[in-house]
């Protein structure tokens, strides 16, 4: 019981510590992006853009999603943890429109509450979180 | 190249990613954190072939990504890619042999929509 309860809080908070990092992570990237002085073309101007403060912190941040999702992943089901996390599909849509003055269509917002409701749906299902059905 | 090759390239390389770590931490078993102990896991894991596999592919997803994002919106970028979700699904029932029941088939389906609406 105690070890179930364990897993189930590890879970809840590598599932939110999943989810932030990838939604600052992607803005400071498309931000660091959105002000290069040139569009990168080839491998070495990737680097370059790959070092600027904005871009740099964005990939800092997304290091953390890819090291705490691989972690989750290595007691939860992918086909748990995907859709959970994929609430992150909301939160960037949150921060293009607030942060990056991005016009979103209520057919956009339209279809990212879909994919909330597929996540929540998911959620709901029995998996091998420790969690109970 | 355009936004939708830059989306193909992020699905099918995010999907290959995916099931290659999954597979191989699955192998590895549950992570215990202890104090001392990071330098030790993360020394074990860069020894993982499918491991540097899927480090691969998510590095080639990554470059697609930062490219799409220099000109398409976040709000574009980042929920169309959900449909290597989908796909992962049904690879994960197929290939990893993950039990999947029907609400989160259901809800995959839901994502699928929702991918569809927002790329519309």
């Amino acid at each position: 019981m105690l070890f179930d309860r364990r897993l189930k809080w590890k879970t809840r908070l590598f599932a939110g510590i999943v989810v932030a990092s990838n939604a600052l992570g992607n803005f400071f990237l498309a931000r660091g992006m959105r002000h290069l002085s040139a569009s990168p073309n080839s491998p070495l101007t990737f680097i370059e853009a790959i070092f600027t403060p904005w871009v740099a912190l964005g990939i800092t941040l997304l290091i953390v999603w890819l090291l705490s999702r691989m972690a989750l992943l290595s007691w939860a089901d992918l086909s748990y943890v995907l859709p959970v996390t994929s609430l992150g599909y909301v939160a960037n849509a949150a921060m293009g429109y607030y942060f990056l003055d991005e016009r979103i269509t209520l057919q956009r917002w339209a279809g990212t509450l879909l994919i909330v409701a597929g996540t929540v749906l998911v959620g709901r299902s029995v998996s091998s979180t420790g969690e109970p059905a | 190249m355009t936004a939708w090759t830059l989306l193909a390239i992020i699905v099918g390389s995010t999907v290959m990613a995916d099931l290659l770590q999954s597979f191989e931490m699955k192998r590895h078993g549950e992570i215990r954190f202890r104090t001392g102990g990071l330098a030790r896991l993360a020394a074990t894991l860069a020894r993982k072939k499918f491991l540097i596999l899927a480090v691969l592919f998510m590095a080639v997803s990554f470059f697609a990504f930062m490219k799409l994002v220099e000109t398409a919106d976040l709000s574009f970028a980042v929920p169309v890619s959900a449909a290597s979700l989908v796909l992962e699904t049904i690879l994960a029932r197929i290939v990893l042999k993950e039990r999947v029941d029907s609400r989160r088939w259901w809800g995959a389906c839901l994502v699928a929509f929702g991918v569809a609406l927002v790329a519309r």
